[in-house]
């Protein structure tokens, strides 16, 4: 018999009173837990269809822009000087200190193209980097030769085109020789010809419109690339598609922020159910504790006991909270996502800090009900027997 | 020295026209093993002695020292120790924890005795069962009757062996032949060198004790047996068995 005893079964005495403060606490560490977990699930997410992305350095012709805003409200802009890269200089890639990490360097020459009276974006790539930057690639067909093409899913359906058929483009007769099945990108909606081809049919011979780099990238510097292409390309616009995503990632970030916030304000409420019910338990237990303190209890032991009880409620609000947070997560991460494939993992960080943070909570606002415990007069708290 | 010395006890609740003096100057000295009955109407101040006593309930004036110490010169942890380690306390409502067993009820002195569980375990089930109680460890207060719930709290009262037995009506709530087994658990733990102070309302038991303390608007009017006593004007004062109307009724 010890002082953990006697809280234990008063815990287990006033099962109510435990269950109010256990509801008050888990609802605050499965909130905090689902949001954290969901916002970490959306960041791999993104940095799961990152990785997918064969591609990992864009490089685009460099141009200038002018905002236009009216009034103070800006309107968008317009894009003037716009430099042009020429396909022999993507050779200067190769001598940059990281080079070795690069894996393929993919040009590409775009223009519209009229076919069947439609205009219609046709894309020049090198086919054999394609295959390595777009790995999801799945032709029905085969891969074209000089005069072959090959048919976004899209484009094939409206321009009413298939395998075998034929159609003349600035006066150049093409063979569709696959199409692609549908990727859910841009992809769907061009036509992709050999860039040779592409450069002769829009008239580009030698130029490209821009240019895709594999980096291998599990630990590659990739900022350090993007400087090192960037110093010798001067009119091209490099980056990594990692910024082209920080826009989602700054909305992330808010939401995080927001969830944090939430998560605060949930904690607090939680906390105030806590101290508003161990307060009400302190009072009604002013006898018990009046014996207590006759029979020789001192302040720290009350005291010690009421904390005993709220870290007990706390512990167990923390690892339920934390499992019903994920289950929180898992049931709505489908509104945020369409990824099947989006896995939620324990993770034991999280689990530990929510553990930890539940039960700091727990303690903290019974902290007064506790003192207030131990501060009864016992002559007093017998009294009221 | 006597064991247990009170030198002109004051209490006073309350304050300015609200005021009132509960307990005004008492004085007296028990020894070593002595079996004190302290009798008195109600608000004649004797529950408050009882808890001036016991360590709860500092006096405004005066002294009260055991086995050489000045109980009310001590800090409140010191006088949690004291309480501990020298008096056992037995409450008229027994005030038994419900939501504890018998056995835990009896082990909750020792809940906080650096002793090892198994230790503390024999001792309440010694202690019970020198109350008669062996056998109904498990069973919760609500389980057993009134009786038996006293002597839960008896057991509790001398399971960390103290040497002051303090009893606020202790048969306030029982039947006649309960509490004479009540009263007989006392004698037996007298016998066995408790110094025993039982606050009562009745004739009967007090008379049972070696020397009594009749209280009476805050002082102690007689310190002799009750026999003497009944003849004063106590007219709160009622026996298990009917009083001799014409010794009470004197005035």
């Amino acid at each position: 018999m010890r002082l953990f005893d006697i809280s234990l079964a008063n815990l287990k005495r006033r099962k109510a009173k435990a269950s109010f403060i256990l509801i008050g606490l888990l609802v605050g560490v499965t909130a905090v837990v689902a949001f954290m977990s969901l916002v970490d699930t959306l960041t791999r997410d993104i940095n799961h269809k990152l990785e997918k992305y064969g591609a990992n350095i864009m490089i685009l012709p460099k141009t200038e822009n002018l905002s236009l805003t009216y009034g103070g409200m800006a309107v968008g802009g317009i894009s003037f000087e716009m430099r042009e890269i020429l396909q022999e200089d993507l050779g200067r890639i190769k001598g940059i200190e990281n080079a070795a990490n690069v894996a393929a360097v993919g040009p590409m020459v775009l223009g519209s193209i009229k076919v069947a009276d439609r205009n219609v974006l046709l894309a020049g790539v090198d086919f054999q980097v394609a295959y390595i930057l777009r790995p999801w690639w799945k032709i029905k067909g085969k891969s074209p030769g000089e005069d072959g093409i090959l048919l976004g899913a899209e484009a094939s359906c409206i321009l009413g085109l298939g395998q075998g058929d034929t159609f003349s483009a600035n006066g150049r007769e093409l063979m569709v020789t696959g199409v692609l099945e549908p990727t859910g990108s841009q992809d769907d909606q061009i036509i992709f010809a050999p860039l040779k081809t592409a450069q002769e049919v829009l008239g580009k011979e030698g130029r490209i419109s821009m240019a895709e780099v594999a980096a291998l990238c599990a630990a590659c510097p990739i900022d350090d690339m993007v400087a090192q292409i960037s110093g010798v390309l001067p009119d091209a616009k490099v980056m990594a598609i990692r910024q082209v995503v920080k826009g989602r990632m700054e909305t992330l970030g808010h939401f995080n922020k927001f969830a944090y916030g939430l998560s605060l304000l949930v904690m607090l409420v939680g906390g105030l159910v806590v101290l508003v019910t161990m307060m009400g338990s302190v009072r009604e237990r002013t006898s018990e504790f009046g014996i207590f303190m006759a029979i020789g209890f001192r302040r720290r032991h009350v005291i010690r006991m009421v904390l005993f009880e709220a870290a007990v409620i706390s512990a167990i609000a923390g690892v339920v909270g934390y499992f019903m947070g994920l289950g929180a997560t898992k049931l709505t991460i489908p509104f945020f996502t369409e990824s099947v494939d989006v896995g939620l993992a324990f993770d034991p960080v999280l689990a530990l800090g929510v553990f930890l943070a539940a039960v700091f909570l727990g303690l903290i606002s019974s902290a007064y009900p506790a003192i207030m415990a131990g501060n009864l007069d016992p002559n007093e708290a017998l009294r009221s027997l | 020295m006597s064991y247990i010395q009170v030198e002109n006890l004051m209490k006073e609740y309350g304050k300015g026209e609200a005021a009132f003096m509960a307990v005004k100057g008492m004085s007296f000295e028990i020894q070593q093993g002595e079996f004190v009955a302290i009798v008195g109407e109600s608000g004649s101040g004797k529950s408050t002695l009882l808890s001036m006593m016991g360590a709860l309930n500092t006096p405004t004036k005066g002294r009260y020292v055991v086995d050489d110490m000045d109980i009310y010169s001590l800090s409140l942890d010191q006088r949690a120790k004291f309480r501990m380690a020298f008096l056992g306390f037995i409450f008229q409502s027994f005030h038994l924890i419900p939501y504890l067993t018998v056995k835990e009820n009896v082990m909750l002195p020792l809940a906080i005795a650096k002793i090892k569980n198994r230790e503390k375990s024999d001792m309440a089930r010694d202690a019970l069962m020198h109350v008669g109680l062996s056998g109904k460890e498990d069973r919760l207060p609500s389980e057993i009757s009134g009786g038996e719930q006293e002597r839960v709290a008896i057991a509790r009262a001398v399971v960390n062996n103290p040497t002051i037995l303090l009893a606020d009506e202790p048969t306030g709530n029982l039947d006649t032949r309960t509490s004479r087994e009540i009263i007989g658990l006392f004698h037996a733990l007298n016998g066995e060198g408790i110094t025993i102070l039982m606050v009562t309302h009745n004739a009967e038991f007090s008379r049972e004790a070696q020397r009594t303390l009749c209280v009476s608007d805050g002082l102690i009017r007689e310190q002799e047996p009750l026999q003497k006593i009944v003849e004063y004007p106590f007219g709160l004062m009622t026996g298990v068995e009917p009083y001799p109307v014409e010794n009470v009724a004197v005035q």
